[in-house]
């Protein structure tokens, strides 16, 4: 009797090429990373509510979405190409593709076709200088950062930083079609965060870095080196993020909020930089738990003082 | 001599359902913003246009 793995092997396709999909729509999905995209929406729609000019509503709901597509296509990119890393960490490897859920093929074919759709539908329907800037960002995560730096150099998440730093100037450039020193500022927020967040994650986790052969900066400077470049960055974050508010761009509201977090992220930064050389590692937890707050804090009073500030003064 | 030499599961046949659906609601999606972009960004000129 025939089967129809004989037919098969009878008509010379060989085994991979018979595999068949399992991949259901929810395993793409995961492969956009969600929780990613949720944090680059929220920003993105930060720079744009931020800006003079304030967009059609549909065309704002256009640019958030085409954004937050934009940001899928990084995230299904970046986990076709690190793949082979993915499955050697806990935290990663029952990701769509380590877990053999779904093909590598389909995950760069699902990511290329998604970056070029959200860059078409931002530069179309928005404007080009926003579509322009969403395609390098998606540029800069897939290969600058994931193919370039994230293997090869300590240095990865500082410089790959930029990739996760560009929505709220891309939704800046989505309401006005230009960038500008207040958007660049979001940028600045987003880039000086985004090395104590990650390092305080690597420090709890240097084991699966090192298994995966990622040059973390605890894997690579020490702990202690690393602690100290957390506290460093965040005395420089935590005044950056006042910036806003010293220029004129916003007013006390957010100014004196963005201040107070500041004060407690330097401080959970002094008890990650304190931490002794054990296992120990609740004060770089603490820190990684809060790094995230912080962040979402400084942008929603960044949104609610861009959005109280025309009510106050009576200009809608 | 029609028959297909690939069976699908039932897994499969379902994972390809729900890629389906996914592919066709994207698709309707992409559309639909289209049509209403087009019409609020030439709404207001759609009657000004020289007779």
């Amino acid at each position: 009797m025939t089967t129809p793995m004989a037919l098969i092997d009878g008509n010379g396709l060989g085994a991979s090429a018979a595999r068949l999909s399992e991949a259901t729509a929810g395993d793409f999905l995961v492969l956009m990373k969600p929780r990613v995209m949720s944090l680059v929406v929220f920003t993105a729609f930060v720079g744009m509510a931020a800006a003079p000019a304030m967009p059609h509503p549909v065309i704002a709901a256009v640019a958030v979405l085409a954004i937050a597509v934009g940001a899928g296509a990084s995230g299904a990119l970046n986990m076709w190409y690190d793949a082979d890393i993915d499955r050697l960490m806990r935290r990663t490897k029952s990701r769509p593709i380590p877990s053999g859920r779904v093909e590598p093929e389909q995950a760069l074919a699902f990511g290329m076709v998604l970056a070029a759709l959200s860059v078409g539908t931002l530069g179309v329907l928005v404007n080009w200088v926003a579509g322009a800037l969403l395609a390098f960002t998606i540029f800069f995560y897939a290969v600058v950062y994931t193919m370039w730096l994230k293997r090869r150099t300590p240095q990865n998440i500082v410089i790959g930083g930029a990739a996760g730093a560009f929505p709220p100037v891309v939704g800046w450039a989505a309401a006005t079609g230009s960038i500008s020193l207040e958007s660049v500022i979001l940028f600045g927020i987003i880039f000086l965060w985004t090395p104590p967040h990650f390092w305080a994650l690597a420090l709890f986790k240097t084991d699966e870095y090192g298994r995966a052969g990622v040059p973390m900066m605890p894997n690579v400077a020490g702990l202690a080196s690393t602690r100290r470049q957390i506290f460093a960055y965040a005395l420089v974050v935590a005044p950056f993020a006042v910036l806003p508010w010293a220029l004129g761009f916003t007013t006390a509201l957010y100014g004196l909020g963005a201040a107070l977090l500041g004060v407690v992220f330097v401080w959970h930064a002094w008890r990650v930089l304190r931490m002794g050389e054990g296992r120990e590692m609740a004060p770089a937890k603490a820190l990684f738990g809060f790094s995230l707050v912080y962040l979402f804090a400084v942008f929603a009073l960044y949104l609610a003082d861009a959005a109280l500030t025309p009510l106050l003064a009576g200009t809608p | 001599m029609n028959e297909d030499p690939i069976r699908l599961t039932e897994k499969q046949k379902r994972a390809r359902r729900s890629r389906s659906v996914a592919i066709a609601l994207g698709l309707a999606v992409l559309v639909i913003i289209f049509y209403i972009v087009t019409i609020v960004r030439i709404g207001p000129n759609m009657f000004q246009s020289p007779v």
